[in-house]
């Protein structure tokens, strides 16, 4: 459930602690980068009904940036990783 | 069949048996001038309008479910045109100039009842924000009142005028707003295009867009194919999923809002009531149930229901704002999914595809809207130009710099 989300740094915490700021999928532009492609990261979304990565802001908690892997049919919670962590791997 | 008082005394005489089906249920034929996919409200009245005032008749529907089955069957059907911004404001009014005459024009009771909506404010900030939103309403010509404390006491008196954080100073009423029955909105117009040759095609879901050299020839459905002339979407909470069939990509995400509604109590609430503090709004229904929704789950979701800690939020807020409302039962709740544009207004236009056309991002609000987005996506389609009073709302405004934030919450659909 997505009333639920494990912080990788707090354990099992409700939703209402989180700020919820969206697809966490794409990373974001240069500055110098063209328009379109800061149109697309400001406005434009997959939305995706199934798999989707999502920043979760821990602020009632360890005020941390989360990245969760959630689907957005059945609210099923496959992971969450602090942000950082996230941003360090590899192929994104 | 014309409803009248006559047809109602004579079918009632004749034990009932004789009412018509109030549309047909056609098979698909191969190819229509313009298919619209999604039998919800927008959908239907779309389909109307273009028939009715812009006398294209060879137009079908195409519904995955039933109709109703989607969010014209699932609102807390508010009725208002009490916006702030000049691209709102006239739409918004437009539409409530609809509602006044539809039941007229539909032949069809869609119980509008026009029971005030009232807004309330909690802080002199809070009151000249309203003051600014009346303002805004009266230079586009729509009455606006602001009601003080002492005032609001008599006329809603079971409010906690005196809440420690969140005490009521007084409100912005909009007299002509209030409620109308949504799944009479969705038969209404059902009805109204049916008998202007609308084939309207229930459990038929759009599951591909089929295009040549550009352009689009028509829907792969559990139908089979069908061809067009042009296609429209209105398909509200799936309109990314609907789009992605035909590459679009969009600037929404898909959110799902609940509502709630009680066991029958007698008469108790007049108006549709608005509770500033947070974001409940309460109204009953005319069997009695009191409605009520408040804010959107907060995370974005596919799924027709919420999560309970968003319920008991809910709740709260209401109790909060009607103490005796905790004696209450509440008897049903459910969800709707709807899509949430990145600035919490609507997109009415045509896409990159030449004669594909676009209806979505209606948020929660799109109930208000069903008429004047049934004509404007009409006038658009049969004339490739867009309403005047939807010019603001089209789909280039984010890359042109022009959204239209009413909320003023910037480009994050959960904070609309
Ligand atoms: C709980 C709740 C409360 C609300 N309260 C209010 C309110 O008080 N006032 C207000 O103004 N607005 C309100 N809204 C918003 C309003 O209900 C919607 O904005 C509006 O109804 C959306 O337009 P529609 O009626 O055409 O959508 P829908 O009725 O959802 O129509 C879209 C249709 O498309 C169909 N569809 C989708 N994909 C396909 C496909 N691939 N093939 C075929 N068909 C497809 C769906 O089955 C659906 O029937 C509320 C919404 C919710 C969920
Ligand atoms: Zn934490």
């Amino acid at each position: 459930m997505a009333s639920l989300i494990t912080c990788p740094h707090c354990g099992v915490r409700p939703k209402e602690e989180f700020a919820i700021r969206g697809d966490a999928s794409r990373g974001r532009p240069e500055p110098m980068d063209s328009d379109e492609a800061w149109h697309d990261y400001v406005y434009v979304r997959t939305n995706p009904r199934g798999r989707t990565l999502e920043h979760w802001h821990h602020i009632a908690g360890c005020r941390r940036f989360l990245v969760v892997e959630r689907d957005t049919a059945t609210h099923e919670v496959y992971s969450v990783v602090d942000a950082a962590e996230f941003a360090r791997r590899p192929a994104r | 069949m014309r409803y009248s008082a006559f047809s109602l005394v004579r079918n009632a005489l004749s034990g009932n048996l004789n009412w018509k089906p109030q549309w047909r249920q056609p098979q698909p034929k191969p190819h229509y001038d313009v298919i619209i996919i999604g039998g919800g409200g927008h959908g239907l009245s779309t389909a109307y309008y273009l028939a009715k005032e812009f006398g294209v008749k060879n137009v079908a529907v195409l519904e995955k479910g039933y109709l109703g089955s989607g969010n014209v069957g699932r609102n807390t059907t508010i009725v208002r045109s009490n916006y702030m911004l000049p691209g709102n404001e006239p739409f918004y009014e437009f539409s409530m100039k609809l509602w006044e005459g539809l039941e007229q024009d539909l032949n069809y009771n869609v119980m509008l009842s026009q029971r005030g909506v009232i807004m309330l404010y909690h802080s002199d900030a809070q009151r000249d924000a309203y003051v600014r939103r009346g303002n805004a309403m009266w230079m586009e010509g729509v009455a606006a009142e602001l009601i003080e404390r002492e005032q609001l006491k008599k006329m809603i008196p079971f409010l906690n005028y005196d809440h420690a954080r969140y005490p009521i100073l007084g409100g912005l009423l909009q007299r002509r707003a209030g409620t109308a029955r949504h799944d009479a909105v969705a038969w209404g117009y059902a009805r109204g295009a049916d008998r202007h040759g609308v084939d309207i095609i229930e459990h038929c879901e759009v599951t591909g867009i089929r295009r040549e050299n550009g352009v689009v020839t028509g829907v792969e459905t559990t139908k089979g194919f069908i061809g067009c002339g042009k296609l429209a979407l209105a398909a509200a909470g799936n309109s990314s999923r609907v789009g992605e069939m035909a590459d679009l990509k969009l600037p929404l995400e898909s959110h799902v809002l609940q509502a709630f509604v009680t066991e029958g109590l007698k008469p108790c609430i007049d108006h549709v009531i608005v509770y500033g503090g947070g974001h409940f709004y309460i109204s009953q229904s005319d069997k009695g149930g009191l409605v009520f929704g408040a804010e959107i789950d907060g995370y974005s979701s596919y799924a027709q229901r919420g999560n309970l800690a968003t319920a008991e939020h809910v709740m709260e807020e209401g109790v909060t704002m009607i103490p005796g409302l905790s004696r209450v039962r509440v008897l049903r709740a459910w969800g709707g999914v709807m899509d949430m544009s990145m600035d919490g207004s609507p997109i009415i236009d045509r896409t990159s595809i030449d004669n594909l056309y676009l209806n979505c991002g209606w948020c929660y609000g799109g109930f208000k809207a069903t008429p004047a987005s049934g004509y404007c996506f009409a006038h658009l389609i049969a004339k490739n130009d867009t309403h005047p009073v939807a010019r603001a709302l089209r789909l280039d405004r984010f890359a042109r710099g022009y959204a239209v934030d009413e909320a003023g919450a910037g480009p994050q659909p959960n904070l609309h």
